[in-house]
């Protein structure tokens, strides 16, 4: 369980972006966090994961306060983070970029298994480095690659569907919803689509830096079509290609 | 030949005890050892100090090594090796330098080769340095490369230094002729005090020509590298370069890269970028566990392979 207590973040030239923002994401549960470009959902993500730095706040971990625990530590808790924008590495070959996450050499079969959760054939992409080669949706799938690879007990992704082509889509919620059934831990998806929300066990809606409504997706779906004052068009309706 | 020998030639080369076809073990300035094969000969010269190596036209698959290793301060190594690769032979040159010095007296290596590959001819050239010992001596190598390209000739060199040599002066021309192709791949980790110069001049003279020439480099502590490309298109050819370096603590890097087209057919592209580890890679790496050391580590160590 994850819980955020206050949590306000202002950029370094003093612009609030998240304002006394409260948040707990229960065991087991998938929560989607939807809402506004630039509305404070990367940030957000960001301050889970230790990246930035809370103005103010608190924030726990199956209840114990890891508030200043930092990166390293948090990833070791159990966190992690798959970037909206991956991070490249010249050099650096798929293979060793999951083994790196695993945190352990893995056999081949092994990495091919979670490789094709995201739909990728392990055995074209292993060896190729994670540099500038690769398009934004390989990329995109083996950033969350690397998050599969680990031992996670809270699973924050951000914008996973972004880049990412309609075939490949429907299993990676396949994946997402495979992930649920068999996790002891939480996920977090930070996403503006439809179908993604569709299999939350709660949305929330985070705009102008703080929670302007939350529920389950049957009554959310409701408000974020029609209550546009409040979220602004945050959402996509299933697009075709 | 020595323990400390062994000991280099393990990490610059595939020695194992033994060398896979021909070779040329030199050992502070004295052959310790040299066998030739049916299709390799190897010959000492002799108005200098150094080899002849003769590869016969269509030689296939055959390796030979020459491996230099200078075991003590106060030797001074010169050294012209002259390699003759026949017509479509296809053949892989390795050629390490190790350096090891106990005392404070300085150990220089300085070996100076010459390729004359024939028209179709193959060559995989490999060039790994690394500098030992415990000695305050400072550790030279400086290798002067100089290659003629016939016609529809390959030349592929891999070169690393990382870490160990105090100071390094590196050389490479080549000419190259129609339809040659010139792949140059050099890594080099510069530490401490030390100091690394590469040159590269590279005349393309004949229709379809091309070279790649990648440079990685890492500077780190008070280290200075500086880098010089000289790329000149005489004819139809295409010609790239890139130069990428990873500075961290007071490491500095200088980057020249020029090009020089001559012909109105010679495509010339450089690319060159020089900066701290982005920071976004640390903090992905942290996020999947790691200190910022061990990051940066893993960093450098990826982009150096
Ligand atoms: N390091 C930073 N420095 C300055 N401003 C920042 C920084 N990080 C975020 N912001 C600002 O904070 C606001 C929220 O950004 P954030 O990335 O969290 O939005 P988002 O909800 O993820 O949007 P999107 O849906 O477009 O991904 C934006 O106005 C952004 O410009
Ligand atoms: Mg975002």
């Amino acid at each position: 369980m994850l819980r955020l207590e206050n949590i306000s973040w202002n950029t370094p030239e003093g612009v609030g972006v998240l304002r006394n923002l409260n948040l707990t994401v229960p065991d087991g549960k998938l929560v989607v966090i939807t809402g506004p470009n630039g509305g404070g959902k990367t940030t957000l993500a960001k301050i889970i994961a230790g990246i930035y730095r809370q103005d103010s706040g608190k924030i726990y971990l199956n209840d114990t306060d890891i508030t200043d625990v930092d990166i390293t530590e948090r990833a070791k808790a159990g966190i992690s983070f798959a970037f909206q924008q991956p991070v490249r590495f010249k050099g650096i070959t798929v293979r060793k970029l999951i083994e790196l996450a695993a945190g352990e050499q893995m056999p081949l079969s092994k990495v091919c298994d979670i490789m094709s959760k995201v739909g990728l054939c392990a055995e074209e992409y292993i060896d190729r480095e994670v540099n500038s080669t690769l398009s934004g949706g390989e990329i995109k799938r083996i950033e969350i690659a690397t998050v599969l690879a680990r031992h996670s007990v809270l699973t924050v992704f951000d914008e996973p569907e972004a880049g990412i082509d309609l075939w490949s889509f429907t299993s990676l919620i396949k994946t997402f919803e495979d992930m649920r059934k068999n996790i002891n831990g939480s996920i977090v998806i930070i996403s503006h689509q439809e179908r993604i929300l569709k299999i939350a066990d709660e949305i929330v809606v985070v705009a102008n830096g703080s929670i302007q409504a939350q529920g389950k997706p049957e009554d959310m779906m409701k408000v974020l079509t029609e209550n546009n004052a409040i979220t602004g068009k945050c959402y996509k309706q299933e697009a075709l290609f | 030949m020595n323990e400390i020998t062994k000991d280099l030639l393990r990490e610059i080369s595939e020695w194992d005890g033994s060398f896979k076809g021909a070779y040329n073990i030199r050992e502070n300035g004295q052959c310790a050892g040299r066998v030739s094969s049916k299709n390799i000969k190897i010959e000492s010269k002799k108005d200098q100090p150094g080899l002849e190596i003769f590869i016969a036209p269509g030689t296939k698959d055959e390796t030979v090594s020459i491996p230099a290793c200078v075991t003590q301060g106060g030797v001074d190594d010169l050294v012209y090796n002259d390699f003759f690769v026949g017509e479509n032979a296809d053949v892989t040159i390795v050629a390490g330098c190790g350096i090891h010095t106990e005392t404070g007296e300085p150990a220089r290596h300085n070996g100076i080769h010459r390729f004359f590959l024939g028209k179709g001819s193959h060559v995989k050239y490999l060039e790994k340095h690394v500098g030992k010992g415990h000695g305050t001596g400072i550790r030279s190598i400086d290798p002067v490369t100089d290659a003629e390209l016939e016609e529809n000739a390959v030349l592929e060199m891999d070169t690393a230094q990382i870490g160990g040599v105090d100071k390094t002066i590196r050389t490479t021309n080549a000419k190259l002729g129609a339809g040659a192709k010139l792949y140059i791949r050099e890594r080099i980790l510069t530490e401490k005090e030390q100091t690394a110069q590469t040159e590269f001049h590279v005349e393309m003279n004949g229709k379809d020509s091309g070279v790649d020439l990648i440079s990685r480099s890492v500077a780190r502590d008070n280290s200075h590298q500086s880098y010089h490309s000289v790329i000149v298109g005489n004819a139809p050819c295409t010609g790239h370069s890139e130069c990428d370096a990873i500075i961290s603590e007071n490491g500095k890097v200088d980057a020249a890269p020029e090009l020089h087209a001559r012909d109105n057919d010679a495509a010339l592209i450089h690319e060159a970028a020089i900066g701290k580890i982005a920071g976004e890679q640390i903090l992905k790496l942290r996020t999947l566990g790691m200190t910022e050391e061990e990051a940066e580590t893993t960093i450098i160590d990826g982009f150096l392979t």
